[in-house]
């Protein structure tokens, strides 16, 4: 499945400076696997020591809070648009 | 929409007082000020690091109590210039702390009951205390728009300072707010968008809006300047203990939207104690939510350190944020203080706003009907003490939010006669 993943600003520095990059994944797990691999250190900014989504990052496949559907299982079918954001904001 | 451009680079030489960087509470990553929200090692929020290094505390206390009647008695404890209550701002804060003996009879608290009425602030609410600082940072930075995604009380607070600093004001709300909070965040002339979906939809969108040009060389209070804007709810802690005579209280409670508030309140006390202005002994911290959105209440009765989101349905829109940033801060500050955090029915929120009105002549927003019924459900549980010293925030006026007390009207209507009067068993 191919994807477009929108970047915050604070990992922009892994992606050239591009706020939405390509890539492949059938599920958002597999997604930051890809993005690694293209943009090595990103999926650690992203994915604490155990692997999991950080407590402060919210992740959105298309407008689904992944941590209201299966988090890093989320599918992510062709064509989604991926945000990666700050959950720090508001309030 | 024009976009201004302006200079958002960290600059080490900005004058913010007794701010000296930013730093990760998560992680300790330190940063330069600046207009960042985030740590770039981990996500976590980045806070204020202060240099009170030189604050000799009876000199302070001096300074404190011979300065402004506003929040900027405390300018020596904020992120801003030391000159700040020369420049062009609203001057909130130093509202009434009203000692609710009324209320307190009611409930049974004989320990002292006090409520802290932020609704006298100038839109109403305790957002001018929070807005004020991102002003100071917002002029600190360069920036000429001031933005925010908002439950509404912060879209006034915006508008207002915004045109009292003379910057262009564009902020967003869920397109469904209660009219009084429409009409007195759109009065101020600035431009305010209406957003199709929940609080949690229109902070996402800021969220983005700030990575994309379109957003660039804006000011969003609480995304980009949330640092600095939500050290202003420290001021809340300061004036409640500078106000019960240099003393803490024993037990405050407090509502929860996104957790800022509460949390910062926590971080005001503890600073109080360090400096040396309030004798060091426990108090508890209580968080308030609604239970039509009650992410942190539920975690906490849970056991959990993680805050699972929520889809909002409540009446207390303010405090409608289903996804809240500092819900994992505000368990930490519950638990280690002893205090607790509790929810109450969209039903008990009309009726401490109609005890509150009845008892105290206060008239409180669905956030401070809030406060006071879990106040009173933590009473009848037994988890408040009655015999201590506690304070109750009321964060906003309750002509905001007419339409919770919709059912309230008139006692009667008659003629302009004697008769009719007796007539009606108004005799």
């Amino acid at each position: 499945m191919s994807v477009t993943v929108r970047i915050p600003t604070i990992l922009r520095t892994y992606t050239g400076g591009q706020a939405e990059v390509p890539a492949e994944g059938g599920t958002l797990g597999e997604v930051i696997a890809d993005l690694e691999k293209n943009h090595t250190g990103i999926a650690a900014r992203v994915l604490d020591d155990q692997g999991k989504l950080r407590r402060f990052v919210n992740v959105y496949v298309n407008d689904d809070d992944v941590r209201f559907e299966q988090g890093l299982d989320t599918a992510t079918p062709d064509g989604a648009g991926i945000s990666i954001i700050p959950a720090v904001a508001g309030g | 929409m024009a976009v201004q451009t302006v200079a958002t680079t960290s600059d080490s030489t900005v004058d913010l007082g007794p701010a000296a960087a930013l730093s990760c509470r998560e992680c300790g990553h330190r940063v330069p000020l600046g207009p960042v929200f985030a740590c770039e090692e981990c996500f976590g929020p980045l806070e204020i690091a202060y240099d009170f290094s030189a604050y000799d505390t009876e000199e302070l206390r001096r300074r404190i109590e011979a300065g402004p009647a506003s929040i900027w008695r405390y300018a020596p404890l904020l992120p801003v210039p030391a000159d700040v209550a020369e420049k062009p701002n609203l001057n909130p804060g130093w509202t009434k702390l009203v000692k609710a003996d009324n209320l307190a009879r009611e409930l049974g608290v004989t320990g002292g009951l006090y409520v802290k009425d932020d609704s006298g602030n100038p839109t109403h609410s305790f957002k001018d205390r929070v807005v004020a600082q991102a002003l100071e940072a917002a002029r600190a930075f360069g920036f000429t728009t001031l933005s925010c995604s908002s439950t509404g009380n912060l879209a006034g607070a915006v508008g207002a300072a915004a045109a009292r600093a003379g910057f262009r004001s564009c902020v967003f709300i869920p397109h469904d707010l209660e009219q009084g909070k429409v009409v007195m965040a759109a009065v101020y002339g600035g431009e305010l968008v209406g957003i199709e979906g929940n609080y949690d939809d229109v902070n996402r969108f800021c969220s983005e809006l700030i990575g994309d040009p379109a957003g660039e060389g804006w000011g969003f209070v609480n995304v980009n300047l949330r640092p600095y804007y939500a050290e202003g709810s420290k001021t809340l802690a300061y004036e409640i203990c500078e106000q019960l005579g240099w003393r803490l209280p024993d037990q405050i409670v407090i509502p929860i939207a996104s957790g800022s508030q509460l949390t910062k309140i926590d971080k005001g006390l503890q600073e109080l104690i360090k400096l040396g202005l309030v004798e060091d002994r426990p108090y508890k911290i209580f968080g308030a939510q609604a239970e039509g959105c009650s992410p942190v209440s539920t975690a906490f009765k849970a056991g959990h350190d993680v805050v699972r989101p929520q889809k909002p349905d409540t009446i207390a829109k303010s405090l409608a944020i289903g996804n809240p940033a500092d819900g994992p801060y505000v368990l930490d500050v519950a638990r280690r203080t002893g205090g607790a955090v509790e929810d109450v029915t969209d039903p008990e929120i009309v009726d401490a706003i109609r005890l509150l009105a009845r008892t105290e002549g206060i008239f409180a927003e669905t956030a401070g009907g809030v406060t006071v019924g879990v106040t009173r459900k933590l009473l009848e549980a037994g988890v408040l003490d009655p015999a201590k010293t506690t304070v109750v925030l009321n964060t906003g006026d309750g002509l905001k939010t007419l339409d919770a007390v919709a059912g309230t009207g008139l006692t009667a209507t008659i003629r302009p006669t004697l008769d009719s009067f007796r007539e009606a068993g108004l005799a």
